[in-house]
């Protein structure tokens, strides 16, 4: 964890550090169970998935009647499994556990299908491979009417801190990644590419023959809002996303996952992430999407003890989860173990006006008063006054404030209440 | 899923720079420190006893408080003890016993508990407390009268009152590097200049001040002292015996900074603190006051809220 320097006058700097520092690529082996989860509200009436039903590996699993979500599932088993998780601020997912089996056979649907690499294809099958968010693949949003996509940027650096899978991706598969763009380019017919190079990627990214330009190295720079605005000089409005605009992000994982796909006639299973163990040293990891943490914690002789804390994600902006079991998801970029002597104390402290927030914000936000709104449930107001909107999820002022009170927690959740606030006034109206 | 250990589930952001309040305020304590030992060293054991009693007793209204209202106990984040601290610093080391009491009663149960504690003030609690005595019991701030008893090696006068009812030749005998050295009478932590400027800067480089307001505090005196002088220098002192007396430079460094009753974008940060430069310096000229750097601090408290709706535009917001 990188503490404030004695020299508080500064900013903090927080540098995403180098690839170099992270030893050689660990495989995790197939575990006995994975667990694949999808955004999608558990219900169990609807769900076509029934236990003890046999799935292959690499074979796509339509989740619900009358919606075209699906998992794919990247073992060979047996369902043993459908059950409901609850992640952050409650949202509920769709979990489908599924049993190994001794012997492993590929599902060949998409091989066929994979002659031909149209939008659809890959939005019917790739939605769910390596590199791709659950909820909103950046797959989809190319098909999407409403957001016509004139310029594609291709991430080539790692958003959030201590995580390196985006420069694992380039350094070992450029091969892949040049793929992808092409048939992603080709497939969508977008010409206007950008591939956001992080420091020292410049030179290998070149050869690649498309606009390369290269994000600072300090956190946040590499987060999209921001690429959007000192790379891009295009201001995303607030509340807005990049893909509202017509820019459309995919990380080099996603566009490789591409790439492999066609290359190979398989859809990519397997996830490159960091563990972080608890003494801040990093490892690579593959694993298959699916694998519980556990797996990956013994594959490293990791354990844990009460109160200790797992994080799926980077330290600023990604989830804690309850379980040890919690399975490596398509976007878990790294994750983190934190000793229960590391965490830091979240205080019932007011704010005390010290402007440290306001200060490393990377947009402006008066974060100390719309702290003060949210924490008393203004939510209405802190969205039109104070800016609520604007921000874009850095976690900083969290990370800075003197009183130690979970600021980011307040913005999301608030973030999150009023979005359903606003999906129910228009479900009531409509 | 068979689980056999509780994990810390919470939201991000998972890490934390590891500032704490408690730190802010054991540093504003450390960098008060130099200019309390000069004023010990000036007036001996007395100058001790207002300081060490002025600092237990704001810890202990503070404890009563927060027991009395079961609130939890915040003593331990050492808000309680600065207060204490500063409130000494700007008594005389006369000052009685039972006003010191009173004092860090005003700034720790008025001042700062009633209004809901730390951050929910809109007046320095120090500051308010102090212009409540100065007014009830204006003859102990007589700082010529209150200090006459003791034996200087240098001219015991305080400055501002010389320069109040003896005009301008009264100040002349005041180098710089004595008002710096605390060489002249008044507050026991008040008439070090150097010690207060380091202290300043330390906290400056910290960052726990906001540099900005002591500079411009230090502007808005400089400059509207030096307008008084060049339309009268007969009448009106200059700017140096302006800065480097009475209260101008713990109000810089230390009383004006407080986080709560100030501002903290940089153009309310401007106006906050050139007015109350150009407040004092009025207050001291044209005013009934000897000094006026607790009023103009007060007053400049007052519209603070009013100040910092000057802010910039967050990025992306839509008009
Ligand atoms: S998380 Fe905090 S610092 Fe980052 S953009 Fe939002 S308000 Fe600003
Ligand atoms: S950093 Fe925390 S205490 Fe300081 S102004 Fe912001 S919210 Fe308030």
């Amino acid at each position: 964890m990188i503490k404030r320097s004695f020299i508080g006058l500064l900013k903090p700097r927080l540098e995403y550090g180098s690839l170099e520092e992270t030893p050689s690529l660990k495989q995790i082996p197939i575990p006995k169970e994975i667990t694949l989860l999808s955004n999608c509200p558990f219900d169990k009436k609807n769900l076509l998935l029934k236990k003890k039903a046999t799935v292959k590996t690499g074979q796509k699993l339509l989740l619900y009647k009358e919606s075209d979500e699906y998992v794919v599932s990247s073992v060979t088993g047996q369902v043993s499994s459908t059950s409901s998780y609850t992640g952050d601020f409650g949202r509920s997912y769709t979990a489908i556990t599924i049993e190994v089996a001794d012997d492993e056979e590929v599902d060949d649907e998409f091989k066929d299908i994979s002659k031909d690499a149209s939008l659809e294809t890959i939005k019917n099958f790739l939605a769910f491979s390596p590199g791709n968010p659950l909820g909103n693949p950046p797959v989809k949003l190319f098909v999407d009417k409403d957001k016509s996509i004139s310029t594609i940027v291709v991430c080539c650096a790692d958003s959030d801190l201590l995580i390196t899978t985006n420069r694992h991706v380039v350094k070992s598969d450029i091969d892949a990644v040049k793929e992808g763009i092409s048939i992603l380019k080709a497939a969508t017919g977008v010409n206007d590419v950008v591939m956001i190079a992080s420091h020292g990627q410049m030179h290998e990214l070149s050869a690649i023959g498309e606009k390369v330009s290269q994000v600072n190295d300090t956190y946040p720079s590499a987060l999209p809002h921001l690429i959007m605005k000192d790379i891009l000089s295009k201001v995303v409005p607030a509340g807005k996303n990049p893909e509202d605009i017509g820019v459309g992000f995919i990380s080099a994982e996603a566009v490789a996952s591409i790439g492999k796909a066609f290359s190979n006639g398989q859809i990519p299973l397997t996830k490159i992430l960091t563990l972080v163990k608890k003494d801040g040293s990093k490892s690579l990891v593959s694993a298959r999407i699916g694998t519980p943490a556990n797996d990956i914690f013994n594959a490293f002789n990791i354990t844990l003890n009460e109160d200790d804390r797992i994080i799926f994600g980077g330290p600023m902006t990604g989830s804690s989860v309850y379980s040890e079991n919690h399975p490596v998801q398509p976007d878990t970029d790294a994750i983190i173990i934190q000793d229960r002597d590391d965490i830091p104390v979240i205080s019932d402290y007011p704010c005390t006006n010290c402007g440290d927030c306001l200060r490393v914000c990377p947009v402006n936000i008066q974060v100390g008063m719309l702290v003060r709104l949210l924490e008393g449930g203004h939510y209405e107001e802190a969205a039109d006054q104070y800016d609520l909107y604007s921000c874009i999820e850095c976690g900083l002022c969290s990370y800075v404030c003197v009183s130690g009170m979970p600021i980011f927690q307040y913005i999301r959740s608030a973030k999150y209440e009023l979005g359903r606030a606003n999906t129910a006034e228009a479900t009531n109206n409509g | 899923m068979v689980d056999n250990n509780k994990f810390i589930v919470s939201h991000a952001t998972f890490w934390h720079d590891g500032s704490r309040i408690s730190t802010r305020n054991y540093n504003i304590a450390l960098a008060a420190l130099p200019a309390i030992l000069l004023g010990i060293i000036c007036y001996g054991m007395s100058a001790v006893g207002v300081v060490s009693l002025s600092i237990s007793s704001a810890i202990i209204w503070e404890f009563i408080f927060c027991r009395i209202t079961k609130r939890s106990l915040t003593i331990g984040d050492g808000n309680a003890a600065v207060i204490g601290m500063l409130f000494g610093m700007l008594l005389p080391a006369t000052a009685p016993w039972w006003l010191v009491i009173l004092g860090t009663f005003v700034a720790v149960v008025i001042g700062k508990q009633i209004y809901g504690g730390i951050g929910a003030y809109p007046f320095n609690p120090v500051v308010v407390a102090m212009a409540i005595v100065m007014i009830s019991w204006k003859d102990i701030f007589d700082f010529n009268e209150a200090l006459m008893n003791y034996d200087f090696d240098f001219a015991m006068v305080y400055p501002l009152a010389a320069l109040k009812h003896f005009g301008v030749s009264a100040v002349d005998s005041f180098s710089l590097g004595d008002l710096l050295m605390g060489k002249q009478s008044g507050g026991i932590g008040s008439t070090f200049g150097v010690g207060l400027i380091a202290g300043g800067i330390y906290l400056i480089i910290r960052g726990i001040i906001r540099w900005e307001i002591a500079l411009s505090f230090l502007a808005g005196v400089f400059i509207t002292a030096l307008i008084f002088n060049m339309s009268d220098s007969g009448r009106y002192a200059g700017p140096v015996v302006h800065l480097f007396a009475g209260y101008t430079l713990i109000g810089a460094f230390f009383l004006a900074t407080e986080d709560s009753s100030s501002p903290v974008n940089f153009i309310p940060i401007l106006i906050y603190g050139a007015g109350t430069g150009l407040l004092t310096v009025l207050i001291r000229n044209i005013g009934v006051y000897v000094d006026g750097v607790i009023f103009a601090i007060l007053i400049m408290n007052l519209v603070n809220p009013l100040l910092d709706k000057i802010k910039p535009k967050a990025i992306g917001k839509v008009a």
